[in-house]
């Protein structure tokens, strides 16, 4: 008992340690200058529940307003050499794979930036 | 009469693990089918915008509708108090469940989303019978599973006649509205009509007696007993009348249509110039489904026989799965009239038949709701006891072998 | 004439008549593009269209390319399973021979079958009359595909890459004309299948307020009959078709 314990314990110890290294760390570059739409830690922990709040309104209600828009995060979170937040380096993707969090947005969300020509439009 | 007992199934080693693992090797396959239509999505798959329900919803429809009538043999038990049904009652919970079991994952395995189950379980719209129907199939898992403890439990056995009766009106009202999934589409002209929910209902009685009667074959001869000739005989002549009220049901719905002078391309098409859904009509449903079974069941030399019996079964589950394939995909098959009077054609093939060829993606996962179904009931019948002690369960000369002790 | 003053007088009045003339039109384009982007889709207002089509040429697909175009719809090469949001369906009377033809999308109904069926309420109808599909809810059953007269729908078959930013498409879920809400919510006033067909000539369709009697399609409709499709069904649509 006392042997099988200690195994465990062992096991769980040798499984827990390198665990860190063995995953990349997110890259999380900022390129944009300024300021996220909301706290730093807010947004690490709540960011899932603004887009979920705001995906009903936008879609059920018409609501397009840009403070919580999930377009508006890519505009600004996605990478300048790739133009995506997905990819080994993209902002979002980076950071679900560290945590192990399926990222279903981008199945139909676009993960690029609208193109510059789109945006010139009045 | 001797105390009522069940055994579980006697069948062990090899002769267990063989079939099972055989079944569970087509589970593996349907499984291996989900995977590549869940990553590459559906155009795997013969089902495309105009086919959109192909053979995983035949089968399925099949099997949730056969499910509700299987129970039918309990409910001839419990509410109708035919006393000779008794023994057969628990496995006939157990059949429907298994069966409701199977067409509902090969429902959830056909989804575009399958990974939204959870969305679907918590997001309702009232107004659909689908949506509707989805609780009618959670309430039946939950009053089956406590009509089926009531029947097994002995301290519970005196709630079994009014679990039997909640079980039994709660069928007919989920076979009604599966039914009606079907019957409240104004799109489709081979919908849209009030008949398909009653319609349902008696079809699953047919279909429910009919796989009913092949598992108790096959657990027969699994377990290595002899039949049961009374009890052949019973659900024989019970399926006759089935098979017979099923195609009254079929005459009405399609004579109603055939006199409505709008609905006479359609009907044209289904019954007579529709190539494999004609053929499957006229062939499958009436005939494999419904006249052959009632000659080989009432004509004299293979009516009260096993061979007999269990061929009519076989064929009613046959014309049964016919049925379906008519009703689901050839009423996709013919347009949709948004000109009528008119000739139309488009790109998105308007005005035109609609062709449908089942790819082996969507076969192999239909084969494993199967499987799955068959593997619940054989695990069923080894771990709990099911089969009827042919001592005390009928009045057939009992086996050589002793009986067992009562618990 | 070569008083300044009268010159004068004649030029203001010029500049005045022209600008009363132009302004119900400003007026309607404010309205039109008028919604701030917190402000919810109301009821008030009931998208529509008209469509014309005797002015529909056989043979045109300008508003078929302007909706593909806009909406990031990609031709696979197997177009059994490809979207379809809008298509030209070409129409023969058999009697007559004579021949027309006529685009036809998801007709926004007021009474939509397809969200009377939808199990988890993903399809559902905007306060605005736009019937959309809520792709965060739907799972893929297709039962609004069975059940939609018009065939407005189409489901995604295979994985999508490249989608617009307005425009969120993606595999396993179902979808059809949105009546260009993106752009309507924006404020441009018009879907593109109709910018496309006014700027082919023909204009046969016409987009407007159904609820506005001074909009373009109501008094386009007052103008000229025109029906739903299989209004037998009575399901209030919002697209109208004169002419066929």
């Amino acid at each position: 008992m006392v042997r099988l314990t200690a195994a465990l314990a062992f096991a769980l110890a040798a499984g827990a340690a390198p665990a860190a290294d063995r995953v990349a760390r997110p890259a999380l570059e900022i390129e944009r200058p300024g300021r996220c739409v909301e706290a730093t830690d807010l947004m690490r922990r709540d960011h899932m529940k603004f887009l979920l709040h705001q995906r009903d309104r936008t879609m059920r209600e018409g609501v397009r307003t840009k403070q919580h828009s999930l377009a508006e995060c890519v505009e600004c979170h996605a990478s300048t050499k790739t133009g995506s937040v997905l990819g080994e380096q993209g902002f979002c993707q980076s950071c679900h794979s560290y945590a192990g969090v399926k990222l279903d947005c981008f199945e139909c969300h676009a993960a690029k930036r609208a193109p510059a020509a789109a945006k010139a439009q009045p | 009469m001797a105390t009522l007992i069940h055994r579980e199934l006697s069948a062990s080693g090899l002769r267990f693990w063989v079939p099972l693992l055989a079944v569970g090797a087509a589970i593996a396959l349907g499984f291996a089918a989900f995977v590549h239509m869940e990553t590459n999505g559906h155009f795997v798959t013969g089902m495309d915008n105009q086919v959109v329900w192909g053979i995983p919803h035949v089968v399925a429809v099949f099997f949730i509708v056969a499910a509700s009538g299987a129970l039918n043999v309990a409910s001839v038990a419990s509410v109708f108090g035919r006393v000779a049904y008794k023994p057969h009652a628990p496995l006939s919970a157990l059949v429907a469940l298994a069966l409701l079991a199977g067409g509902l994952v090969i429902l959830a395995a056909d989804l575009g989303r399958p990974d939204r189950l959870v969305v679907a379980m918590t997001h309702f719209n009232f107004k659909s019978i689908f949506a509707l129907n989805m609780f009618l199939y959670s309430g039946f898992f939950a009053i089956v599973g406590a009509y089926l403890w009531f029947m097994m439990e002995r301290r519970m056995n005196r709630f079994s006649g009014a679990a039997g009766l909640a079980a039994f009106v709660w069928r007919i009202v989920l076979t009604t509205g599966t039914g009606s999934i079907f019957g409240f589409l104004v799109a489709r002209e081979a919908f849209d009509s009030a008949l398909l929910g009653p319609s349902f209902v008696v079809y699953s009685l047919a279909y429910g007696t009919a796989l009913f009667l092949v598992a108790l074959d096959l657990a027969w001869r699994w377990d290595g007993r002899a039949a049961e000739a009374e009890t052949l005989a019973r659900l024989g002549r019970l399926l006759a009348i089935l098979v017979a009220a099923s195609l009254y049901m079929t005459a009405a719905f399609h004579l109603t249509k055939l006199y409505m002078t709008r609905y006479h391309g359609i009907e044209a098409f289904l019954l007579a110039q529709g190539g494999i859904y004609t053929a499957l009509f006229w062939l499958g449903q009436v005939g494999v489904g419904g006249v052959l079974p009632l000659v080989l069941l009432y004509s004299p030399r293979t009516g009260a026989t096993r061979g007999g019996v269990i061929a009519a079964a076989v064929l009613v589950a046959l014309g049964g799965l016919a049925q379906m394939y008519v009703t689901i995909v050839g009423a996709q098959a013919w347009p949709q009239p948004i000109f009528p009077g008119w000739q139309e054609s488009s790109t998105f093939f308007d005005g035109e038949i609609h062709a449908y060829a089942p790819s082996a993606a969507e076969i192999a996962l239909s084969l494993g709701g199967v499987a799955l179904a068959a593997a619940l009931i054989a695990v069923g019948l080894k771990v709990l006891c099911f089969l009827p002690d042919p001592c005390t369960a009928s009045s057939s000369p009992p086996p050589t072998s002793p009986p067992a002790r009562p618990r | 004439m070569n008083d300044p003053g009268r010159r004068g007088f004649l030029g203001t009045a010029a500049a005045a008549l022209a600008g009363i003339a132009i302004a119900p039109g400003i007026r309607l384009i404010d309205l039109a593009g008028a919604r701030p982007p917190e402000l919810a889709a109301s009821g008030k207002v009931r998208w529509g269209l008209l469509i014309d089509t005797a002015k529909c040429a056989t043979g045109c697909t300008d508003c078929v390319t302007a909706c593909n175009t806009e909406h990031g719809l990609q031709d696979t090469g197997r177009p059994r399973t490809d979207a379809q949001w809008i298509r030209k369906i070409d129409l023969k009377d058999l009697r007559s021979g004579r021949q027309h033809s006529a685009p036809v999308m998801c007709q926004h109904c007021a009474e939509p079958p397809c969200v009377d069926v939808c199990p988890t309420g993903a399809s559902f109808k905007r306060a605005d009359g736009i019937v959309l599909v809520d792709k965060h809810t739907c799972i893929g059953c297709r039962y609004c595909v069975m059940a939609c007269p018009y065939k407005a729908r189409s489901f995604i078959h295979e994985n999508l890459t490249g989608q617009k930013p307005e425009v969120p498409r993606g595999k396993g879920t179902v979808e059809g004309c949105t009546l260009c809400v993106h752009k309507i919510d924006r404020g441009d006033g018009n879907t593109a299948c109709a910018e496309a067909c006014k700027a082919a000539g023909h204009e046969a369709i016409v987009f407007g307020d159904l609820n506005d009697p001074q909009s373009a399609v109501s008094r386009r409709l007052r103008e000229i009959p025109s029906r739903q499709l299989r209004g037998d069904l009575r399901l209030d649509t919002g697209v109208r078709y004169s002419g066929v």
